[in-house]
């Protein structure tokens, strides 16, 4: 999600200034998403560059309040009718991680495996107990929050119980394979690709 | 690990082995754990890693072949068949898949059960079920039978039974079972607030989301206990985030 969209969404609901946009986006997002001001004003005036807000008089204590544009309006609908694609998100560090332990001499991948499963329990078991105390209504959101925090621990869980079984019934074909060497023939369209890319 | 005096369940490395000679079965190997009151205590591992041979020790289901289990500082070992069946029936409430209601009998009826089999009058025995099914938040149904009842209504059926009188032990084996997930929190839910209400639990599972409810989580692996995870902080610590 972009910080973007999320004060395009707040500034929905009414006119806001700076410091009451990160208040308000902190409060929603149950405080698992912190922002600092100058990000909320970065923000801020990229979205009035592109018309999607626009800054209204200053009060007279200096607040400046901003409010949501009709393209404005139009940008967060269609933020809100649009998936989330997965190519968007960052790749995942833990699976590359894993890929590479597998085939690094000399790494545990069992203890790696262990080791991240407890984490990840212990980050679940945290969020379980602040998803405990929050049983108003108007913790729904941040409830929200938080369930998906839960869920993406678990599925985290569920795969490295999958990478352990997976683990457990691999037989190591014997050391992995060595770096390529110049005269593989990869190697040379490596080179002779690196080349091309270095004319360019 | 040391005694605990306050511990409500407690193993010394324990041993379970089925069989004997080359076919022996190590189901347990020498599994260490302490259970206080107002702790609930999560039991993860892979299908065939020692779980369910685990609860079955701490709650006198089974013996070990070697070490103790002690309940509220009493060696389960020491104990004659009835003394160990009377122990299981005051002090010790199960929750299993299978909930086990007995369908000629009501709601009320198989909560009161196992309380007017230890001898407590008829009387007593329904007050204090009535009291379990308000506690799991049916007090209007206690005069249904189980057919009439959804799943999760039987599950909380099942969680009363297992809490009522004075349980200070509560045993889970995958308690939820096949119920949609909000009812499911609903069943940890209760269970959690009965162990904050000074119980001690332990939980087996092999779902991460329900482990989460537990003040530790344990990893068995061919029957040793191979990992714990750190104790958790205090929630306004964890808002803050100055734990980690």
């Amino acid at each position: 999600m972009s910080i973007r969209h999320g004060l395009l969404a707040l500034l929905e609901r009414g006119q806001m200034y700076g410091y009451q946009l990160r208040a308000a986006f902190e409060e929603s997002t149950g405080s698992t998403w912190p922002l600092n001001i100058g990000q909320v004003y970065t923000t801020l005036s990229r979205l009035e560059r592109d018309g999607l807000v626009r800054p209204l008089p200053e009060s007279e204590a200096g607040q400046r309040p901003y409010e949501i544009t009709d393209a404005g309006r139009a940008d967060l609908a269609l933020w809100f009718a649009t998936p989330i694609s997965r190519t968007d998100r960052p790749r995942d560090e833990l699976a590359i991680k894993l890929a590479l332990a597998l085939t690094t001499p000399g790494v545990d991948v069992r203890s790696v495996v262990q080791a991240q499963r407890s984490a990840t329990m212990r980050a679940l078991q945290e969020l379980t107990r602040l998803k405990y105390g929050t049983n108003r209504p108007e913790d729904l959101p941040w409830r929200l929050v938080l369930d998906s925090m839960v869920f993406q621990a678990e599925a985290e869980v569920r795969w490295l119980d999958h990478c352990e079984t997976s683990l457990v019934r691999h037989q190591p074909s014997g050391p992995a394979p060595p770096a390529p060497r110049p005269d593989d023939a990869d190697a040379r369209d490596a080179a002779r690709w690196t080349g091309e890319e270095a004319r360019r | 690990m040391s005694g605990s005096d306050d511990a409500v369940l407690e193993l010394r490395a324990v041993h379970r082995t089925h069989g004997a000679g080359p076919a022996a079965v190590h189901a347990l190997r020498g599994v260490s754990l302490v259970v206080r009151p107002g702790e609930l205590v999560a039991v993860m591992g892979p299908s065939g890693s020692g779980k369910s041979t685990l609860l079955a020790l701490a709650g006198g289901l089974d013996r070990p072949t070697g070490g103790e289990v002690r309940v509220e500082g009493q060696p389960l070992g020491a104990l004659d068949r009835r003394g160990l069946a009377q122990l299981r029936r005051r002090r010790i409430g199960y929750i299993f898949q299978q909930l086990n209601l007995l369908g000629s009998l009501s709601a009320l009826e198989n909560v009161a059960l196992p309380l007017e089999l230890d001898g407590t009058s008829g009387r007593r025995a329904r007050a204090l079920a009535m009291a379990a099914l308000t506690e799991v938040g049916l007090p209007a149904l206690g005069d249904r039978f189980p057919d009439q009842l959804s799943g999760g209504q039987q599950q909380r059926v099942a969680i009363a039974r297992a809490l009522v009188g004075e349980r200070r032990l509560v045993l889970a084996d995958e308690p939820t079972g096949a119920l949609d997930s909000q009812t499911g929190e609903a069943v940890l839910h209760l269970l959690r607030r009965r162990i904050d209400a000074g119980a001690a639990g332990v939980l087996v599972t092999h779902e991460a989301r329900h482990a989460g409810w537990a003040d530790r989580v344990v990893f068995l692996r061919d029957g040793v206990l191979v990992d714990t995870t750190a104790p958790l902080g205090s929630v306004e610590q964890l808002l803050s985030g100055s734990d980690r």
